[in-house]
Formats: structure tokens, sequence, C-alpha cells
């Protein structure tokens, strides 16, 4: 089990996420800068939050044409596991990876706080059966708010794509949404970090079940509780 | 700025255009951005306002002839890159350089 962490220019929490795996879950994880074009043996890749780019033109927009997101596009239609964390998952939206967009929070406000969220049911690794009713994780972003058409997120909810939904909605997002699946269930992304919710001082600890349900998605060992 | 034809292209087709590409949020698309300025516009004594959308203009200067072809690669670019089909729209205005 190796992960991979992407690293673009303006990443912030490219350490957080390197950190959740190879500290909280204990496996094999390495950076992958943005101007290399393979993924290496990696099993999971994460795209991390941050301002890639500086969030220029829109957020994810730029990134998505960096050398390294080719090789992620690959690996994503051979199957292989994404997770797109905050910026991560705009990258993602912005790639075609995920459908849909994210914009301005409706406050405008750039929102930072821990927010409780309903888990949905999105298959058999990503449930409440599995991760409990609601997980609680911070956010902080400023362009969080989901949108997609109507035939769009009917298909989202027919299909159990809806990860994560807001039980008190910070941004705006369309039907309360925290974060989606792809409809194959290999690509990952949420606005909610997973990787600043595993130590004790964190607000939650619920970011390593979080990332466990991911690689379940492909890996059934860790649908196992963790020791 | 100075245009050097490149050899067997006439003259005449080689010149700068400038591109104002214009990216807007879709109708349907909630623009909270807009809706903030329209509040400040309305507070400023606009109260016949009807609706405030806020969108970017992205100018270009390119060294080519401005053909079915090279428009054709425009819309590809606009699509791709300059806006996200998604929640926006776009269009643009080509002219002489």
């Amino acid at each position: 089990m190796n992960i991979a962490v992407l690293q673009f220019p303006g990443s912030n929490c490219d350490q957080d996420a390197f950190h959740l795996f190879a500290s909280g879950l204990q496996l094999p994880t390495r950076m992958v800068w943005h101007k290399d074009t393979a993924l290496g043996d990696a099993d999971l890749v994460v795209v991390p939050g941050g301002f890639s780019y500086g969030d220029y033109l829109r957020c994810g927009a730029i990134a998505r044409f960096s050398p390294v997101m080719r090789a992620v596009r690959d690996f994503a239609e051979r199957g292989g596991l994404v997770l797109g964390i905050c910026n991560g998952f705009q990258i993602l939206c912005e790639a075609g990876l995920l459908p849909g967009a994210l914009i301005r929070n409706t406050s405008l406000e750039y929102r930072c706080l821990t927010c409780d969220l309903a888990v949905a049911d999105a298959g058999p690794a990503f449930n409440p059966g599995r991760l409990g009713a609601r997980v609680r994780l911070p956010i902080g972003h400023g362009e969080g708010n989901y949108r997609i058409d109507q035939a769009g997120l009917a298909a989202l909810e027919a299909r159990g794509q809806i990860l994560l939904r807001y039980v008190d909605n910070p941004n705006g997002a369309l039907a309360d949404i925290a974060g989606i699946r792809n409809e194959e269930g290999n690509v990952f992304g949420m606005m909610p970090h997973p990787d600043r919710a595993f130590e004790r001082f964190h607000p939650s600890t619920d970011g390593t079940r979080v990332a466990r349900a991911v690689l379940a998605a492909r890996f059934p060992e860790f649908a196992r509780p963790s020791a | 700025m100075t245009g050097v034809p490149p050899t067997g292209s006439s003259f005449s087709l080689y010149r700068f255009v400038k591109i104002k590409v214009f990216v807007t949020p879709k109708k349907n698309v909630l623009d909270p951005q807009g809706v903030a300025v329209g509040h400040a516009l309305q507070s400023l004594g606009l109260q016949s306002l009807q609706g405030t959308r806020v969108g970017k203009l992205i100018e270009l200067e390119v060294a080519e002839a401005d053909t079915p072809e090279f428009r054709a690669r425009l819309d590809r670019l606009c699509r791709d890159l300059l806006s996200n089909p998604v929640i926006e729209d776009y269009h643009y205005e080509v002219g002489a350089g």
C-alpha cells in the first residue's frame, strides 16, 4: 500500500495529508511534485488542499493542466483511487474527474470551523453503518459552494455518489453537499479536511475513519476497524 | 510589438489580433458576488436595479490572423481553461491589433 500526495505551487495542506497517511494510518507515503509525469507504484493519490497557483482564474483551473494531472487522469481511468481534499476537490472537478463545480460561498466569507457532517450511503465502503450517522471534520474555504445542474444532482442522488452533507450548511452548497465520489467509485472529493482531524489535539479524530473508508473502496482490509 | 511574417505565409494574413474574452456566471447559477454587489448598488440609490452579475474580462494579444480555424482554437481554449462550462458562459470580441 503506497500513498502519493501531490504538491502544487500553493498547496498548503500537503504536509497535513502526508501526516494523516504516514503517521495517522502508518502507511508508506511520499510526495509527488506537480512537474512529475509518473505516479510510480501509488495505490492512492491524494490531491491536497491549499491555493494551487494562487487560485488564479478559478480555484483548481490551472493545476488541472499540471504535468502530473495527466498521470492522475490515466491512473483514475485505470480504476486507481484518488482523494481530493478542499482545493484538491476543486482541482478534480475542474479536471472533469468529478462532476460539478465549486463556487464562492454564499456569504462571500472564508469559512473556517469544525462541521457536523451527515454520512450518506455511498456504497459498501462509505456509509453510515461503517462510519456512523455523523462525522465531525474541519473546513476552511472561501469557494466550497457545490454546484451542479438538476440532471447532474439527480444522478448523484440516484447513484449514491454523495458522501457527506453539511448538517448546518456553511457555504450554500446545493443539497448541503460536502463531498462526492465519481460513478465508478474510485475518485473521491470533499471540502472538509480529514487531514486536520486525526491527532488528539485536533478538534476531532474522525479523519482517520474517513480516510480508511476511502481506502476501503478498493482495499477491503481497510473496512475492518483500526486497531 | 513587431510581427515577423513566417516563411511561406502571406504578410497580409499575418497580423496581431486583440481578443476580449468575457466570462460570466451562467444565468441559472447562483452568483454570490453579484448579489452582494447588487445590494451595495441599491444602497447607493440604484433602486431600479433588476440584476447584477459579476464576471471576468480576459484580454489577449495574439500574432494570428482571424480565421475560422483560429476561432475554433480560441473556442476550445475558452471551454478548457478560460471558463468552466459547468458554471460559466463566455463570449469574445476579436478586434484588429
